[in-house]
């Protein structure tokens, strides 16, 4: 008998070309995701060294980082960021790459279209230039981003030089509280673990809380692992993964479907498997979440205050905080909900899916943005817009005072003209507070839809729960 | 790819934790379709104020104007894949980077660009930083082959590195070559998968 493995190991094991001596490993990839900002340089040495796409209906190309969410139709404005969305249709075009451009129903935020069009399945193996690529792992597939180097060297090879990272499990035990989310749970994760807690690991999500969220709710999770330092995140396929994929209009149909479905069923963590590193977290220890500093580790629970350089545990995370704040224009002991905001932005690879929208329905139903506040709802794809719209909540957002808007990764990372001015504060459902992320001197507090909406429509950080 | 074997320069110190590459080269310098020419980037947001005026930033002072080596604080490289990162660093002369740790993504795409990242513990960096600190006096020596680096007052320290990333890095070996020397391996296995898993 051979010895009980991971999710993670499975995959790798089945994905192994080549292994050197030196434990240097070449691994198969299945499928290529592309957009257009870390793609042209590699399209680029491509030509340059006569190669071709060796997989081209394995890859799949999208505009999302600089594609304008309003006045589409006119195009893009900014001439650098039209060049890079028309390269992108050339390369695609002379490589043979399949291509959903701007005006596609089925154009959106790389990471969400992957999933909706059953591109994405368990057991595979999926690289995008993007380090957020590691949402597909919800699925069971072992997902991470990777550089522009590496980009052509998948183009052209369908293959990538790797060292196998190291296991690690998350355990989230229990029932999430009502009002507390897949966003809360993975900011809580980071909280916990550090920013470079993850870092050398592939981060398997396991226990009761993450076996009940939906597949979206398991994509915000392992969309984040990223931001704990890990490159990917797992969660072992089950009957919400199968049926969510069955019926996409790329997933395997038919005879085909049984036998993929049956191999997937082989690919959940053998009982026994050993993790190098493990914690387990308790679901009902966790409230909504607020980053209140410039790195996703800087998160507290909405009914806290913000820490101040004497919780740090050493010089350099003192001297961290004390620029944190100062850049934030906060004071330490201030409690969060008492901090105002200027805008609202819903949307991203981490809260841009159908039912995020829901969520910020919920909440925006029968309310008002405060005044004063600029909210924005930016829905992750085409098809995510339309379903929203089906189901009438874009007539909620638009009676609430939101601004509706076409698909993107917009004010996520502030490369199309979505942005935020010096100073301005946001509560936003992306992935990174970084200093200047979402703008030059962009004040971010990374939140959940539903505590999003809730700031929307209070004016200040506001715990979702007590909306009722 | 440049070859990397022995490099002696000035070190620069950048006492930050968490250095991200949203930090390193800002969105607006992601719009281009070239890898060169991105030095005007690199650290935009703390060489220059919102007019565009110079901040007086580290690599901008005359003792580190040319400046080969950064040494900086935990974490180095975090966030985004954009390989911008180290072409940038790249464009401005800088050829090692030094850290207690770096990010995974950020630590692989230097290698592809002839960029050597060393991590070391904390002490160690604390040293360097150091010696960093006293500028173009303090020349710092990085030897890949025997995987050492050498302070201004002699002492010497070791590294770890990977074995086939070092030996890539001392040769500028094109990874992308290399592997396409084991075309048939790559197509016995697709063979193999075509039977095994026809979806995928």
């Amino acid at each position: 008998m051979s010895a009980p493995r991971t999710l993670f190991d499975k995959i790798w094991d089945s994905h192994l070309v080549d292994r050197q001596d030196d434990g240097t490993c070449l691994i198969y990839i299945d499928r290529h995701l592309v957009h257009e900002v870390t793609s042209p340089q590699a399209f680029e040495g491509l030509r340059m060294t006569g190669r071709t796409v060796r997989r081209p209906e394995a890859t799949l190309a999208v505009p999302d980082h600089n594609v304008p969410t309003s006045g589409r139709a006119q195009g893009i404005d900014d001439e650098e960021s039209r060049i890079q969305v028309e390269q992108l249709s050339k390369n695609c075009d002379e490589f043979g790459v399949p291509l959903f451009g701007m005006d596609d129903v089925r154009q959106g935020v790389v990471h969400i279209i992957g999933p909706e069009q059953g591109f994405t399945l368990p057991g595979m193996t999926i690289v995008c230039g993007d380090s957020h690529t590691a949402t597909h792992g919800a699925f069971g597939s072992l997902a991470f981003g990777i550089g522009t180097s590496e980009v052509e060297h998948v183009l052209a090879t369908q293959t990538l030089i790797q060292k196998p990272a190291k296991n690690m499990r998350i355990t989230v035990e229990g029932k999430l509280p009502v009002g507390v989310t897949a966003k809360d749970m993975v900011l809580a994760i980071i909280g916990k673990i550090g920013t470079a807690g993850g870092t050398g690991y592939v981060i398997e999500y396991a226990g009761e809380a993450i076996r009940d969220l939906s597949m979206e709710g398991r994509m915000t999770v392992c969309n984040m692992s990223i931001e704990g330092g890990a490159r990917a995140g797992l969660i072992a396929p089950d009957e919400k993964t199968f049926e969510y994929i069955m019926g996409r209009p790329m997933s395997p149909k038919g005879a085909a479907w049984e036998q993929a479905l049956a191999y997937w069923k082989t690919l959940p963590s053998d009982e026994g498997a050993s993790y190098d590193k493990e914690l387990v977290l308790k679901a009902a220890d966790i409230e909504p979440q607020v980053t209140w500093g410039t790195s996703p580790e800087d998160v507290i629970p909405v009914s806290a205050s913000i820490p101040g350089p004497d919780a740090a545990p050493d010089d350099n995370k003192r001297s961290a905080i004390e620029r944190s704040l100062d850049y934030m224009g906060l004071t330490a002991g201030t409690p969060i909900s008492e901090v105002a905001v200027d805008t609202v932005f819903i949307g991203s690879c981490t809260n841009g899916r159908i039912e995020d929208l829901r969520e910020v329905a919920a909440v925006a139903k029968g309310r008002k943005v405060a005044e004063n506040v600029r909210a924005m709802i930016v829905p992750g794809s085409g098809l995510v817009k339309e379903q929203a719209e089906e189901e009438g909540l874009d007539q909620i957002f638009i009676e609430a005072g939101f601004d509706w808007r076409e698909p993107g990764c917009s004010m996520c990372l502030a490369m199309n003209a979505d942005k935020l001015a010096p100073g301005e504060r946001c509560a936003s459902t992306s992935n990174r507070n970084f200093e200047g992320r979402q703008g030059r001197g962009g004040r971010t507090h990374l939140v959940s839809p539903g505590m999003a909406a809730a700031a929307a429509v209070t004016g200040h950080i506001t715990d979702v729960r007590e909306l009722g | 790819m440049d070859k990397f074997d022995k490099l002696t320069g000035t070190a620069a110190p950048l006492p930050l934790v968490n250095i991200d590459t949203d930090m390193i080269i800002p969105k607006q310098f992601l719009k281009t379709i070239k890898r060169t020419g991105l030095r005007e980037g690199l650290f935009y947001e703390l060489r220059t104020d919102e007019d565009g005026n110079a901040k007086d930033f580290i690599l901008d002072q005359p003792a580190y104007k040319d400046a080969q080596i950064l040494v900086a604080g935990d974490n180095f490289g975090c966030g985004s894949s954009r390989e911008h990162a180290p072409w940038a660093l790249l464009d401005a002369g800088i050829r090692c980077i030094i850290a207690p740790s770096f990010a995974d993504i950020f630590y692989n795409n230097c290698f592809k660009n002839g960029i050597l990242p060393i991590a070391l513990p904390q002490e160690q960096v604390d040293l360097l930083m150091d010696d960093a600190g006293r500028g173009a006096n303090a020349v710092i020596s990085v030897d890949l082959e025997a995987q050492e680096i050498k302070g201004p007052d002699g002492g010497t320290i070791s590294f770890e590195i990977d074995a086939f990333r070092k030996h890539c890095l001392m040769n500028g070996l094109d990874d992308i070559g290399l592997t396409m020397a084991k075309g048939e391996k790559i197509d016995s296995f697709e063979e193999r998968r075509k039977l095994s898993q026809p979806w995928a």
